[in-house]
């Protein structure tokens, strides 16, 4: 048993084909973890399994092998220790704003009296900026505000841990930027314990402690885990001031087009470890990223990488 | 009331002065096919003599409607009861029987709708009992429950059923799976996920499935009343059949009519009333 917050061991995720037979594995021998208070993207291609991954956390689906614990305690089915934010905001039509929020809120403290369960929702939804139109229907909202509902709906529930499913995907980009900025405030004054799904490379540096990328499915596997190592009080209007910043961007992007189909997974070329990914700081570097966390006695992985300068 | 609803009721009723007008001209009483010659006492007792052709003139249909509407409650007896009377009989029938189905259609079709199992389990009997036409079970019916009156609520009963389970299931199995996925990471237990996100979610198609079923109950209910006779709109218009008293069965026929799009406006109104948009 690890001494982390999260753990996740093994896993594996094998969807049966039409005909019955097994399929290759979306992924497997994915291994990590999460820390108290940490922040940690995930990024990969389409097909590699995030979605699975994060399902699995939430107890919404089963892994086919491998176990995650959280809090020392296994991950079986969903629970209220678990909020999960999702891809297409999921707000229920017949209620309103308030109604939503109130709703998860009524869940997790059922005895609590309206009044108070009206209070702490609308608490929620002055923090991520929709004070005004908690009587609304979402319909009525544009698709960033429900998507902040969907944000309050959430954090209202106080949860051990926060799962965002590509939260911010079907946003503009102005609108994205607005919310990231607002998530950013509210992780930053509560601490909140995040896994947050993305294909965006700036959103991923802005906002983790730690990015993890998933190499191509089928066989996917986590191929490293990027360490951010910009201070942690970062902005969106300052953040590309850094230097780090570019590092830590091309050596993402650079993984993401060149590197993600032969590090791990199906067709890999190089020798890797998936139960201990190698954990790399680019933003620290002015070579090559250096491997930092090797399994011992094992040479360094040979990282086909080109050189950010 | 806009100008292109006020142009709609103008061409309506255009419409409906034009049908009068063809309707009175085609049953004009015309000349006598009997010479003038002719024995007219023989004429008189074949009828012919009163130069009428046997279908009613609009004015004769007027005069009905006057009669009846003008006094819609009263009963003289078995075989002469107001219209309003009559309506509310088949009515009675029509919503108790309405309310039996619901009352097992809406469980049943949430339990089937949740469970795939149950659904393709279900599935054969529904297809099969979902055609028959109500009337087929009349003799059935009328033979175990020993009772008319019975009889034509079970008929209401058996035909409004397969729309609104049919409905109801295929509602709840097609809930989106985001919002049961909400209420699962909620652990919300599993009454309160059936009433506050399952039924919100399917109430309008169930909705669908209630609206279909009335219409089918009000087409059925005039059929089975002709059947097992007594009291209702359907025996009214049978009884009145028998008396040769036209006027007053297209009286009854539009009656028909009108009441019908009368429960169907409630239930499209119901059925806005569900209805969310997303």
């Amino acid at each position: 048993m690890s001494t982390h917050f999260l753990s996740v061991e093994n896993l594996k995720k094998v969807y049966p084909s039409a005909n019955g037979k097994a399929n290759a594995p979306v992924f497997e021998d994915i291994n990590f973890h999460i820390d108290k208070g940490e922040f940690v993207c995930i990024i990969g291609h389409s097909g590699c399994g995030k979605t699975t991954i994060l399902n699995v956390l939430a107890g919404l689906e089963e892994a086919s092998a491998g176990n995650a614990f959280m809090d020392s305690r296994e991950v079986s089915g969903p629970s209220l220790d678990r909020g999960v934010v999702f891809q297409s905001h999921a707000l229920m039509p017949w209620m309103s704003v308030l109604g939503n929020v109130a709703f998860a809120v009524k869940s997790k403290w059922p005895d609590w009296p309206k009044d108070k369960i009206n209070a702490h929702a609308s608490k929620y939804l002055e923090m991520v900026g929709l004070g005004h139109a908690i009587h609304k229907k979402p319909a009525e909202l544009s698709g960033g505000m429900k998507q902040r509902v969907g944000i309050a709906r959430a954090f209202a529930i106080q949860p051990k841990m926060l799962l965002l499913d590509e939260p911010f995907g079907a946003l503009d980009a102005l609108t994205r930027g607005t919310i990231q900025d607002e998530l950013l405030k509210i992780v930053q004054a509560t601490h909140q314990t995040v896994f947050m799904i993305t294909h965006d490379v700036d959103e991923a540096i802005l906002l983790a402690d730690k990015i993890m990328l998933m190499s191509n499915g089928p066989h996917a596997k986590i191929a490293e885990i990027v360490e951010v190592t910009m201070p942690r009080d970062r902005t969106r209007a300052g953040i590309h001031h850094d230097p780090q910043y570019y590092k830590i961007r091309n050596h993402l992007v650079d993984f993401l087009v060149n590197r993600s189909k032969t590090y791990a997974g199906a067709d890999a070329e190089m020798f890797h470890d998936p139960k201990n990914p190698p954990l790399v700081r680019p933003g620290l570097d002015s070579e090559p990223a250096q491997v930092v966390a090797l399994p011992a006695g094992k040479p360094a992985p040979q990282l086909k990488q080109v050189v950010n300068q | 009331m806009s100008k292109f609803t006020l142009k709609a009721a103008f061409i309506s009723l255009m419409m409906l002065a034009i049908f009068l007008g063809a309707w009175q001209l085609a049953t004009q009483p015309k000349e006598s096919a009997v010479q003038a010659g002719a024995d007219s006492e023989y004429a008189q007792l074949m009828g012919t003599g009163q130069q009428k052709t046997g279908f009613p003139t609009p004015g004769m249909v007027g005069k009905s409607f006057v009669e009846y509407l003008s006094d819609p409650f009263y009963d003289k007896g078995p075989n002469d009861k107001g219209i309003g009377i009559q309506i509310a009989y088949s009515l009675g029938r029509v919503a108790l029987g309405f309310l039996l189905a619901t009352l097992i259609a809406l469980p049943v079709g949430f339990m089937i709708g949740m469970s795939p199992l149950l659904y393709r389990a279900f599935d054969p009997f529904i297809q099969v009992l979902k055609p028959i036409s109500p009337l087929a079970w009349m003799p059935l019916a009328l033979y175990s429950l020993k009772d008319s009156d019975i009889s034509g609520i079970f008929v209401i009963f058996i035909c409004s059923i397969w729309p609104m389970l049919i409905n109801t299931a295929f509602g709840v199995a097609s809930v989106r799976r985001d919002w049961i996925n909400v209420a699962r990471t909620l652990e919300v237990n599993p009454l309160r996920k059936a009433m506050l996100v399952i039924l919100p979610a399917a109430a309008p198609t169930i909705l669908t499935g209630m609206r279909i079923s009335m219409g089918i109950a009000w087409l059925v209910i005039v059929a089975a009343e002709m059947l097992v006779g007594g009291t209702g709109i359907g025996y009214f218009v049978w009884n009145e059949w028998n008396n040769l008293a036209l006027p007053n069965v297209i009286f009854a026929v539009a009656m028909i009519g009108i009441v019908g799009m009368f429960l169907d406006l409630l239930f499209g109104w119901l059925q806005k009333l569900v209805t969310y948009r997303e």
